[in-house]
C-alpha cells in the first residue's frame, strides 16, 4: 500500500504546521500534499525507520509486581543472609529452589518447570527499576512512560508508528486489562488519534473465554440481510460521494462498512478457540483450572499474532503478595508457566518467535524482606523482566541487582529503556517516533531511554 | 536576589582551607545525608553547594553571611529553637556548632561551586517576542475593497471576498434552504431541526438573510443553545466528573459547573466576565460581577479544580507542583492558546515565555486552595474538603453554622450530665455496698439528684431530635478554589520539586503585560489580578482566541486552525485583518458570544453551500479561503441526540444533577460500571456521566474530547467500530425500533412512511429511486425473515431502513 518513506510522512506531515492531528481532523480529505495510503488511511501498514527485527509484541503483564527473586534473579546470597537485618528488615530467603537451566545456564527458579526448557531463548533484564513502589503509578508508567501526565501507551505508539498488517481485527488488542490502576488509560491513546487506542477484550479477574469485542453481531439481522441493508447504506453513501465528495471523508464510511461488515466475520472467528486442535489446547493448559484462562489468552495470542495484530496484552494477576507468598505466587507461577512455554514453543515452531517479540514483566518486584512471615513489600528500585524472540539474544542475564537483590546496580534499566529498546526492534528510533502536541513533539520515552545494544541478537 | 557570598575565585585561601578541613566535614557528615542532591532534600534544603544555603529551602534561606544570630542555621543547629533542631536526632557536638558559627561569620566562604547546579535564566528578549503577530494587540481593520461588490451581505464577507479575488477564486452557489436550516439547528443548538421547524423555515415568506436572522435570533434564544455551545467550552475546561489518572475517584460535585457553564451560554454571560468568574469568582461580588450569586460564582472556580491529579502522590509539594502545572496549562490554553507549561523546566523553546514567567503564575496557584474533594484513603493521600454553597448563602450558611452550635452546646450538656450521672450512680451503689445499714438521709439525697437529672436528660434528648429534625438544609457543595497563604513561589531547577532556585515575584507573563497593571498584593494569592489582567482589553490573545474557537465550531476550522496554540508552533491566521476585526469588535460588543455568533451566521459565506468547484480546488483545496462551507462530522452528542430525536425518544429537559451524584465519593475502577446511565439514558449527550476512563461507549466511539486534555479542536476519524456501533448496537436497534413505530403509526402509506423516515433522519424527503430502493430493501427484509407474523415484519423491515439511514454517511454529516 504505502510506499511512502516514514521519515517523509514525518516531514510532510510537519510542513502542515498542525501536523497529524490536523490530518486526522480532516480525516480523509485529500490534500494537495499527495492522497497518500496516510491521508486515507491511518492505519495503513507503513515502513518503519529502519528495518526492524520484530514485527509485532505480546506483552505478558504481571499486575501487582511479581517477587523477582523468587522467580528469575537468582540470589544465593538470600540464603546465607536469612533472618539477617539489612537496610532494617529480615531478609527472607526464597522458599523455592534455582538451577541452572538449558545451555545457557540461565538460573530459573522451580517455580517454572515449562519455562526453564525455553530458557535458552530467555533474556532476563535482572537490573530494572522504576520511580514509583506504588501499583497504580507504576502500572500506568510501565504502559505510558509517565505517571505525572496521561500520555498515549506503547501499543497506540506502536500501531501510530507501524499502522496494522489486518484492518479486520483492531491493530492493538488488551486481553484482560485491569479496571484499576489507570484503566482505559493503560492502553489509551491520550493526544494521539482515537483510532490508535487499544481495543480491550475482557477484564482482569473475569473469564476470558466469555469475553468478546463489542457490537459484533446484529441482534435483529441475519449475516445475510444485513448485507442486504449495507447494500442499501452504501448506495446511499455513493449517491452522497458524486454529489459533493471533493474530498475523500465520504469513501472513508464506504471502506469503514465494508470493514465493518468483515471484522463481524473475523474477530469471532480468531476468537474462537474451538478452531484448534484438542491436543494444541493441552498445549497450553486450556481445560485444566489453573492454567486455563491464561492459556487460553497465550493461545489467543498466537492466533491473533498469525493474524497479523500488532500489539497484543495479556493481563494476569494479583501478583502483590504482602502475605501468602508461598501459596499465591506458587499459584500465579503454575497459572502461567505453562501457556507461556507453550507460546513460546508454538512461535517457535511456526517460525515466529524471531518477528514477535514477547515481553513478560509488571510494574515493580518485591523486596528481599520478609512481611508477616510469608510476605514482601513492593519494590521498584530492583526487579526482572525478560524478552525473548524478536531478534533478542537468548539464554541472557542483563543487568543485575545486589546480592540481595534490593536495587538494581548493574545495568540498570529503566520502564524508558524498555520502551526504546521494544521500539527499537520494531525498527521505530524511539527518538524519531514522536507526535505534536500542544506546541512540542512528544516521545514515548519523553526525554529519556537507551536502546538496550547488549541483549540485540 | 541577593548572594552575598563571593564567588569562589575571590575567596581568601585562608577562608578556603578552613572551610575544607573544618565546615565541609561538619556538614557532609551531619547535614548531608537529609540536605543533598545525592540523598535527600528535606524541606527543600541543600546544604551541598553554595547556592543551596543561601536560596534555602521552605522555611527561606538559611544563612545570613556574616550574621550568625540571624541565621536560621545557627538556630537550629543550637537547639534553642523548639520547632527548629537540627540535626533532630541528636544536637552537635559544641565544637562543631562553634565552627559553623564562626564560619557564618566570616561570611560563610563556600568554594563549593563547581559541583552546584546553578540556576541561570537566559535572558529572553521580550521586545523581539512581542513582533509575532499574536503579541501584537488586534486593531479595527477596515473591511477591504471588493471588485464584486454587490456579493458581499456583511463586512465579514468583504474580508474573505477580498482574499478570494486575490487569489483568483470565486465562491460556489448558496445554500438552499433545506441544507440551511439543518445546519443552523445542528450548529446552534446540536439538535436536528423537527418536521415543523423545516417546514416553518422553508415557508418563511422573508428572504433567505431574513428568514436565517429570524432563526438565528429564535435559536440563540432556546435553552438548548447552552447544552451545544456549553458543551464546547467544557472540552476545553476538561470538564469530568472523575479524577482518572491512576486513582479514579470520583467528583460526584462536578456537575454544578457543567450546569454553571450551560447556563453562562445561555444568558450570554459575557465573556470576559465568564473568565474572571472561572479564575477568581471566590473574590468577586455583585458589583464587580454583575448579576451572578455568590454560589454561581464559587461554583466557577471549579475550572480550576477539575484537572486530573496524582492523588496517590504522598509528597505534598511533588502533589502540589504537579495540580499547578496543570491549573497552568489549562487557563493559558484555554483563554490565551499559548503553552505556558512549556516553561516548567526551562524557558519555553519557541515562545517568549521564560521560566521566570512560570513561576510568577505558578506563585498565584500556589498560594490559592484547591478544593475537589475526593473520597480519601484506600490510596487517595490528597482528599481536600469542597466548599459549600446553598440557596441563600451566605444567610443559609450563618443559619446552619447558628443551629450547629446549639446542637453542640445542648449535645455538650447533655454528655456532661450523662457523665455526671453515671458518677453518681456508680458512687451512690459503691455506697450502698459498702454500708449496707446506712440508707438514711445521706442515700436519699443522691437519689433525688439521680431523679432530677434523669428528667433533665430526657428534655435535652428530646431537645437534641427537635433540633436535629428542624436542621436547616444541608449544604450543596461544589469544587473550586480559595485563597491560601501569599507567597511567591520557587523556581523549581529542572521542574524538579526539590531542587529550588530563586523565587519570582508573582505575577504576568512578561510578554503580554499591560502597561498599568496593578501590583499583586503582598497578602493575596494574586487571582483576582490574573483574572482582570486574562481578559484585559489590552491581552491581545483573549478575545482573538475566543473569536477563533466560536469561527471553528461553525465554519470546521478555525482562521488559526490550532485553535488552543497561538505561539509560534501554532499556524498563522488564514485572514488575519478578519481575525482582528472579529476580535475588536468582541470586545467592544461587549465579549458577547451571542452577537458574535450572529454576526458570523448572517454572513454569506457561512449560508454557502458545499459545493465543488474545480478551480478553487486546485488552489485552496483545503478551504482555507472559504469559498464553500466545509462539509463537517457531527459530534458524537449531536449524532447520539439526533438519533434520539427520530425516534421521538429524546427528553429535552435538562436532567437534574448527574448520575454521580447519586453514586457519590467513589473510587470509580471499584465500583459497578454497568448500572450507570440508565437514568439518563435519553438525555441530552451533555448530561451523560463525564468519567475519565470510562466514557459513555455512543460518545467514545465517535470522537468526544478526550476530558484529561484541553481540546478545542476534536479529532475525526472514521473507523469500522463506529459502523459496527451503528449496525449493532442495543441502543441504535431500540431508537429505531422507536422510528419504525412512528411510522407505522404516521400512514398506511407506503411513499408517505418512506418520506418520513428521510426527514427525520436526513431533514429532506426521499427522490424517486430512494424510494423504489427503500421498496427493494423493505421487500427483501420482509421476505427474508423468518417469523410469520406480519406485524413483526413489518416493524423489522421498517426499523431496518431507519437503521439504514442513521447509519448512512449523510446522517452523521453535515453540510
Amino acid at each position: 500500500m504505502s510506499d511512502l518513506h516514514y521519515l517523509t510522512r514525518r516531514r510532510a506531515l510537519r510542513s502542515l504546521s498542525a501536523g497529524f492531528g490536523y490530518m486526522a481532523f480532516t480525516g480523509l480529505a485529500s490534500q494537495a500534499s499527495g492522497r497518500s495510503a496516510l491521508a486515507t488511511n491511518p492505519l495503513a501498514p507503513r515502513k518503519a525507520h529502519f528495518p526492524g527485527k520484530a514485527k509485532r509484541v505480546i506483552f505478558a503483564c504481571m499486575r501487582g509486581g511479581p517477587s523477582h527473586v523468587d522467580t528469575f534473579d537468582y540470589k544465593p546470597e538470600l540464603s546465607s543472609n536469612n533472618g539477617q537485618k539489612i537496610d532494617g528488615r529480615s531478609i527472607m530467603e526464597s522458599p523455592w529452589k534455582f538451577e541452572p537451566r538449558g545451555e545457557s545456564g540461565l538460573p530459573i527458579s522451580e517455580l517454572f518447570p515449562h519455562l526453564s526448557r525455553h530458557a535458552d531463548d530467555l533474556c532476563l533484564l535482572n537490573g530494572m527499576y522504576g520511580d514509583v513502589p506504588a501499583h497504580p503509578q507504576a502500572f500506568v508508567q510501565l504502559h505510558t512512560g509517565s505517571f505525572q501526565f496521561v500520555r498515549p501507551s506503547m501499543g497506540s505508539w506502536v500501531l501510530y508508528g507501524l499502522g496494522t498488517e489486518n484492518e479486520n481485527l483492531p491493530g492493538f488488542i488488551s486481553l484482560s486489562p485491569p479496571a484499576r490502576v489507570g484503566g482505559a488509560q493503560n492502553y489509551g491513546s491520550a493526544f494521539l488519534p482515537a483510532l490508535y487506542q487499544g481495543t480491550a477484550i475482557g477484564a482482569l479477574g473475569r473469564p476470558i473465554k466469555d469475553a468478546n469485542l463489542q457490537n459484533l453481531e446484529s441482534k435483529r439481522l441475519t449475516s445475510d440481510l444485513q448485507r442486504r441493508q449495507i447494500d442499501f447504506i452504501q448506495e446511499m453513501n455513493r449517491d452522497l460521494k458524486n454529489r459533493q465528495d471533493t474530498n475523500n471523508q465520504i469513501d472513508g464510511v464506504i471502506k469503514s462498512y465494508e470493514l465493518a461488515f468483515r471484522m463481524q466475520a473475523a474477530v469471532p472467528d480468531v476468537m474462537d478457540l474451538a478452531k484448534e486442535p484438542e491436543e494444541m489446547k493441552d498445549k497450553y493448559g486450556i481445560g485444566q483450572p489453573g492454567t486455563d484462562d491464561f492459556g487460553r489468552q497465550c493461545l489467543l495470542a498466537r492466533r491473533l499474532a498469525e493474524s497479523g495484530v500488532r500489539f497484543i496484552e495479556l493481563g494476569h494477576g494479583n501478583w502483590d503478595q504482602h502475605g501468602g507468598l508461598r501459596k499465591n505466587l506458587a499459584k500465579n507461577c503454575t497459572g502461567i508457566d505453562q501457556p507461556l512455554a507453550a507460546l513460546l514453543g508454538d512461535l517457535k515452531e511456526r517460525g515466529m518467535l524471531d518477528e514477535t517479540l514477547v515481553v513478560w514483566g509488571g510494574e515493580f518486584g518485591r523486596t528481599p524482606h520478609v512481611k508477616k512471615q510469608d510476605g514482601r513489600d513492593h519494590n521498584h528500585k530492583g526487579f526482572t523482566f525478560w524478552m525473548a524472540g524478536g531478534g533478542i539474544k537468548g539464554g541472557l542475564r542483563f543487568g543485575a541487582t545486589d546480592e540481595n537483590g534490593i536495587a538494581a546496580v548493574e545495568n540498570r534499566t529503566h520502564f524508558h529503556d524498555l520502551h526504546a529498546t521494544m521500539l527499537h526492534q520494531l525498527g521505530l528510533n524511539h527518538e524519531e517516533l514522536t507526535y505534536r502536541y500542544a506546541g512540542r513533539d512528544f516521545r514515548l520515552t519523553d526525554v529519556h531511554g537507551k536502546v538496550l545494544k547488549d541483549i540485540l541478537a | 536576589m541577593s548572594v552575598s557570598a563571593a564567588p569562589a575565585g575571590q575567596l581568601d585561601p585562608a577562608h578556603i582551607s578552613f572551610f575544607e578541613k573544618r565546615v565541609r566535614p561538619v556538614l557532609v557528615n551531619r547535614c548531608y545525608e537529609c540536605h543533598s542532591a545525592g540523598e535527600k532534600i528535606k524541606g527543600g534544603l541543600r546544604l551541598d553547594h553554595r547556592e543551596g544555603l543561601i536560596l534555602g529551602g521552605d522555611s527561606g534561606p538559611v544563612i545570613v553571611p556574616g550574621n550568625p544570630e540571624k541565621s536560621l542555621l545557627i538556630t537550629a543547629i543550637r537547639h534553642t529553637d523548639d520547632d527548629l533542631k537540627m540535626p533532630k536526632k541528636e544536637k552537635l557536638p559544641e565544637q562543631e556548632i562553634a565552627t559553623l558559627t564562626k564560619w557564618v561569620t566570616l561570611g560563610a566562604p563556600d568554594p563549593r561551586v563547581e559541583e552546584s547546579e546553578p540556576f541561570k535564566a537566559a535572558e529572553i528578549d521580550y521586545e523581539e517576542g512581542r513582533k509575532f503577530w499574536s503579541f501584537i494587540p488586534p486593531v479595527k481593520r477596515n473591511a477591504p475593497a471588493v471588485k464584486d461588490s454587490s456579493w458581499p451581505l456583511t463586512g465579514i464577507d468583504r474580508f474573505i471576498l477580498a482574499a478570494m479575488e486575490d487569489k483568483g477564486l470565486e465562491p460556489v452557489a448558496d445554500a438552499n434552504r433545506r441544507t440551511l436550516v439543518r445546519r443552523l439547528y445542528f450548529d446552534l443548538i446540536g439538535l436536528p431541526p423537527t418536521v415543523e421547524q423545516i417546514n416553518a423555515f422553508l415557508h418563511d415568506e422573508g428572504s433567505i438573510p431574513e428568514a436565517v436572522a429570524r432563526l438565528v435570533d429564535q435559536l440563540l434564544a432556546s435553552p438548548h443553545f447552552g447544552e451545544r455551545w456549553g458543551r464546547h467550552w467544557l472540552d476545553v475546561a476538561r470538564f469530568s466528573e472523575s479524577n482518572g489518572m491512576e486513582r479514579n475517584y470520583t467528583y460526584p460535585h462536578a456537575w454544578r459547573y457543567r450546569d454553571y457553564v450551560i447556563a453562562a451560554f445561555n444568558k450570554d454571560k459575557p465573556y470576559n466576565q465568564f473568565i474572571r468568574e472561572q479564575l477568581a469568582g471566590d473574590l468577586l461580588d455583585e458589583t464587580s460581577t454583575p448579576d451572578t450569586t455568590r454560589e454561581e460564582r464559587l461554583t466557577a472556580t471549579g475550572f480550576l479544580a477539575l484537572g486530573p491529579k496524582i492523588l496517590n502522590e504522598r509528597d505534598k509539594q511533588v502533589f502540589q507542583m504537579e495540580m499547578v502545572d496543570e491549573q497552568i496549562d489549562a487557563s493559558t490554553r484555554a483563554v490565551l492558546g499559548l503553552t505556558v507549561s512549556c516553561a516548567r523546566c526551562h524557558d519555553h523553546k519557541f515562545d517568549p515565555i521564560g521560566i521566570k514567567d512560570y513561576y510568577a503564575l505558578a506563585g498565584i496557584f500556589t498560594s490559592s486552595r484547591t478544593l475537589y474533594g475526593t473520597k480519601g484513603g484506600g490510596g487517595n493521600r490528597q482528599p481536600t474538603q469542597l466548599i459549600a454553597v446553598g440557596d441563600k448563602d451566605p444567610a443559609q450558611a450563618a443559619a446552619r453554622e447558628k443551629h450547629q452550635k446549639t446542637l453542640k452546646t445542648v449535645q455538650g450538656k447533655l454528655t456532661k450530665t450523662t457523665k455526671q450521672y453515671q458518677n453518681l450512680k456508680k458512687q451512690s451503689a459503691r455506697n450502698k455496698g459498702r454500708k449496707p445499714g446506712n440508707t438514711g438521709k445521706n442515700a436519699a439525697g443522691p437519689e433525688k439528684r439521680m431523679a432530677e437529672m434523669r428528667s433533665q436528660m430526657e428534655n435535652m434528648k428530646k431537645e437534641v431530635a427537635r433540633l436535629r429534625k428542624s436542621a436547616p438544609p444541608d449544604p450543596d457543595f461544589v469544587m473550586g478554589v480559595t485563597e491560601g497563604t501569599a507567597a511567591d513561589c520557587r523556581i523549581c531547577l529542572r521542574g524538579d520539586p526539590k531542587k529550588r532556585g530563586p523565587a519570582v515575584e508573582r505575577g504576568f507573563l512578561n510578554v503580554i503585560a499591560a502597561p498599568n497593571q496593578p501590583p499583586i498584593n503582598d497578602e493575596a494569592s494574586g487571582r483576582r489580578e490574573l483574572a482582570e489582567w486574562m481578559v484585559a482589553r489590552e491581552n491581545p490573545l483573549a478575545a482573538r482566541v475566543m473569536v477563533n474557537r466560536i469561527w471553528h465550531h461553525l465554519f470546521g476550522a478555525g482562521l488559526v486552525r490550532t485553535v488552543d496554540n497561538f505561539g509560534k508552533m501554532g499556524e498563522t491566521p488564514s485572514n488575519p485583518a478578519l481575525l482582528d476585526q472579529l476580535a475588536v469588535n468582541f470586545m467592544e460588543n461587549g465579549w458577547s458570544v451571542k452577537k458574535l455568533i450572529r454576526e458570523l451566521t448572517s454572513s454569506r459565506i457561512y449560508q454557502l453551500s458545499g459545493n465543488h468547484h474545480e478551480k478553487n480546488y486546485r488552489v485552496d483545496p483545503e478551504n482555507r479561503l472559504c469559498w464553500q462551507m466545509s462539509q463537517r462530522r457531527l459530534g458524537a452528542e449531536a449524532i447520539r441526540d439526533a438519533i434520539l430525536q427520530a425516534g421521538g425518544q429524546l427528553e429535552t429537559s435538562p436532567f437534574p444533577g448527574s448520575v454521580l451524584q447519586k453514586l457519590g465519593d467513589v473510587n470509580y475502577g471499584r465500583s459497578d460500571a454497568t448500572s450507570l446511565g440508565k437514568e439518563v439514558a435519553r438525555h441530552r449527550s451533555v448530561y451523560l456521566p463525564i468519567i475519565r476512563n470510562a466514557l459513555p461507549e455512543a460518545l467514545r466511539i465517535f470522537d468526544f474530547a478526550e476530558p484529561s486534555l484541553i481540546v478545542g479542536r476534536r479529532q475525526v476519524t472514521t473507523v469500522p467500530t463506529q459502523a459496527l456501533y451503528l449496525l449493532n448496537d442495543p441502543f441504535v436497534l431500540e431508537q429505531t425500533d422507536a422510528i419504525a413505530q412512528r411510522l407505522i403509526e404516521f400512514s398506511t402509506e407506503e411513499t408517505e412512511r418512506i418520506d418520513l423516515a428521510y426527514t427525520l433522519t436526513l431533514g429532506r424527503p426521499a427522490t424517486t429511486l430512494e424510494r423504489e430502493r427503500s421498496i427493494a430493501l423493505l421487500q427483501d427484509i420482509g421476505a427474508g425473515l423468518g417469523t410469520e407474523n406480519d406485524e413483526d415484519r413489518q416493524r423489522v423491515a421498517w426499523a431496518t431502513l431507519a437503521q439504514g439511514l442513521i447509519a448512512s454517511a449523510e446522517f452523521r454529516y453535515l453540510n
